[in-house]
């Protein structure tokens, strides 16, 4: 077997010494983690190794020698060499590099043969391991005034920053706070005047309140008082806020242009009239329908049943909507200040504003469908009666059947008329199943931008740009020289994660809306007249 | 280092550089026919005749920027995400395999498969629209279980050399892999 050792590049200019690390069993292998530099006491580095090795539960030992001669240094390496005999070893390592080459020359001095065990863990997952769990090694760094002097990775010091200890400090207050709040919040919210059946259920459809319910799990995650447990949690907590605080920017970008230059009340001035151009479109669309559309003979009877009704049901609706008109600015004024929550509320406060302004279009689009899904049971029912079969619901199949004469006469007249209505119910069907569909669409583009900003992972990607070997997917190889001499020198570096992959791996998992069914089945909803609720929210995962 | 004439399964020019840095350690890498300047100016000449064209029915001078704009697009696109310059294969006896694709702009991507993981290096047959080809492959294992083939890597994907290429590359990963 080859003998492999990793060598961090911090090592590569310390002074001569001793190399202390772990040998990794079953692959042949060795980590050097740290150089304890001449001069030092044999006895000090023994004691020293074995405190760090039981304080990190790592078997540390001392690997070997590691000579890098500077002038005036001459009878170095036959100390180092004499080493050997104090630190009683199977192997003992001795590298050497000369300076102005990068060439490291390797030697071991086997004492017993060893056996080659069965390696049951990857050999790098083993290396990085060690390297994590060795944090008491690196607690030594240049400044200390010990009797051993170290060079390992932190030996410069340890990564931090101000800002990030500042955070620290100020988020333990703060957690303090938000979590007070929210204790008072889900008090009010669990009062029993809102447990009631109506308002329960009206708070389940509506967005704005799924949405609030949401982002109060979401502060609860960010208030617990725990730390975060591992690597997932932590990118979750680090996520969630930095989408919060983006959602929070965004919205008061909003704010500062509504409220600047008076354009709530051009809005609202804009509002009624668009409302009553609706309307009035729809009524021409009706008037349209009860004369002979696209050159089609309706029946007149049902035509003018139905037109009136709808023509009834627009007249109300457009006095209503001129009752509101003078409310119609403070609505928007204190709705648009919701967007200081974020702007993902006041984006859902605008697809339920939509949907409240739209009703009519849905009552319509309910009444025409369940209209012609009567009709399309009705004619399927009849038309097995014309040819002499039945619908066997307890065998779930259809089964030929004898009827009665009077049966029969009725059953066909019944079908006949229903067939030659049928024109006049489709055309109206399909008319108000496109006008909802619009409208559908239309909400759905909100939910689906409210969606993207709640769960795209803003600070693993920024991590992802930054700071790229924090998120790393492997390794990556390079071979540095290749002196005839020497050992094979290779460079080892971290391979971080593809941006789609860590875009996939970081999503915060949400009530995500997307399409319930396939197009093959959204369409023969549509042609039995079936009605649609084309998009479906899933329930909060709960972790 | 050796330079054979190789082609690819369209017929294609390409290259084979075999580096061996020591008794255990070999790199191959094998670069992909490049993009004929022939090719460019036919598409780019497409795409402004057709701006032209629409620009002469219209007359709106945004159609003539935008049509420059997605052709730079589109070319920055192409060579930074699609066309691949060159793939290589770094073979370290007893440390594993590293793989590596890089594309026109500079661009690298690398995945590396450590020893325990490799059940074998073969080279495999596949059909592939209307011929068979051959191509190299990467046969992976638990490591609790050694006998299972638990996934397969295929190599030198972008510029599919022919068998010569691919039996030398064959031959020479063998040697690397029956010593340790």
């Amino acid at each position: 077997m080859v003998l492999k050792i990793f060598f961090p590049q911090c090592c590569n200019r310390a002074d001569s010494g001793l190399l202390v690390g772990r040998w990794i069993s079953g692959h042949d292998s060795a980590v050097v983690l740290a150089v304890i530099h001449y001069p030092f006491i044999p006895g000090q580095v023994k004691q020293y190794v074995q405190q760090v090795s039981a304080k990190s539960g790592v078997e540390l030992s001392v690997l070997g020698s590691w000579s890098l001669p500077k002038e005036g240094q001459e009878g170095m390496e036959s100390f180092l060499r004499d080493l050997s005999t104090i630190f009683p070893q199977q192997r003992w390592l001795q590298i050497h590099r000369e300076i102005g080459k990068t060439g490291f020359t390797c030697e071991v001095l086997n004492r017993d043969q060893s056996k080659t065990t069965f390696a049951n863990m990857l050999l790098l997952v083993q290396m990085f391991q060690t390297v994590a769990t060795s944090q008491p090694l690196f607690f030594m760094d240049r400044y200390d005034d010990g009797p051993l002097k170290s060079t390992h990775w932190q030996s410069e010091g340890r990564e931090a920053s101000i800002i990030v200890e500042l955070l620290k400090q100020a988020s333990v207050p703060l957690c303090l706070l938000i979590s007070w709040l929210l204790s008072i919040w889900t008090w009010i919210c669990n009062i029993r005047i809102f447990s009631l059946y109506p308002l329960r259920w009206l708070s389940s459809k509506l967005s704005t309140c799924v949405q609030l319910s949401y982002k109060t799990e979401h502060m609860r995650t960010l208030s617990s008082a725990k730390p975060a447990a591992g690597h997932t949690q932590f990118m979750r907590k680090a996520n969630i806020l930095v989408s919060f605080l983006v959602d929070v920017a965004l919205g008061m970008l909003l704010i500062s242009w509504l409220y600047r230059d008076n354009h709530i009340a051009m809005l609202a001035n804009t509002l009624v009239p668009a409302a009553d151009h609706v309307a009035k479109e729809l009524d021409e669309l009706l008037q349209w329908l009860m004369g002979a559309p696209a050159g089609l003979k309706m029946n007149r009877a049902l035509d003018q049943v139905l037109g009136r009704f709808f023509l009834y049901h627009i007249h109300l609706w457009i006095s209503y909507i001129h009752l509101m008109s003078p409310f119609i600015e403070g609505i928007l004024w204190y709705g648009g200040l919701s967007a200081c929550l974020g702007l993902t509320f006041a984006l859902s406060l605008l697809s339920d504003m939509v949907a409240l302004l739209t009703f009519h279009i849905y009552c319509f689009y309910v009444y025409g469908a369940r209209l012609y899904c009567l009709k399309i049971y009705g004619l399927s029912s009849l038309w097995r009666l014309f040819r002499g079969k039945k619908w066997n619901v307890l065998r779930q199949r259809v089964d030929s059947c004898s009827y009665d004469l009077d049966q029969l006469f009725i059953g066909t007249l019944l079908f006949t008329v229903l067939l030659f209505l049928l024109p006049t119910t489709a055309l109206y069907y399909l008319v108000f199943t496109l006008l909802r569909l619009v409208v559908v669409l239309f909400q759905g583009v909100l939910h689906l931008s409210v969606d993207f900003i709640n769960s795209f992972p803003l600070f693993a990607v920024g991590l992802r740009i930054f700071r790229p070997y924090r998120l790393a997917e492997g390794v990556k190889f390079r071979v540095l020289c290749e002196e005839p001499g020497t050992a094979l020198h290779l460079l080892m570096e971290i391979n971080p994660l593809k941006f789609s992959t860590v875009v996939q791996m970081y999503r915060t998992p949400t009530y995500s809306c997307y399409p319930k069914d396939s197009w093959a089945a959204l369409v023969k909803k549509l042609f039995v007249g079936e009605l649609i609720y084309p998009w479906r929210h899933k329930t909060i995962k709960t972790e | 280092m050796e330079d054979e004439a190789f082609t690819d399964i369209n017929g294609k020019a390409i290259s084979l550089d075999c580096q061996s840095h020591s008794g255990l350690c070999r790199e191959f890498t094998v670069s992909s026919p490049k993009v004929s300047v022939g090719k460019v100016m036919v598409y780019t000449c497409c795409v402004w005749l057709l701006a032209y064209t629409v620009f002469f029915f219209t007359e709106n001078t945004a159609v003539l920027s935008s049509a420059i704009l997605i052709t730079l697009l589109g070319m920055m696109l192409h060579i930074h995400f699609v066309k691949v310059d060159h793939e290589s294969l770094l073979v370290i006896g007893s440390l594993g395999i590293q793989v590596s694709s890089s594309y026109a702009s500079g661009r690298e991507t690398t995945k590396f498969i450590e020893m325990s993981k490799i059940k074998d290096i073969v080279i495999n047959e596949a059909i592939y629209m209307h011929q068979i080809i051959y191509y190299l492959c990467v046969l992976l294992k638990d490591p609790s279980e050694p006998d299972a083939v638990s996934s397969v890597v295929p190599l030198f994907q972008s510029s599919k050399p022919r068998l010569n290429c691919l039996v030398k590359v064959y031959k020479s990963c063998q040697e690397i892999l029956s010593k340790c």
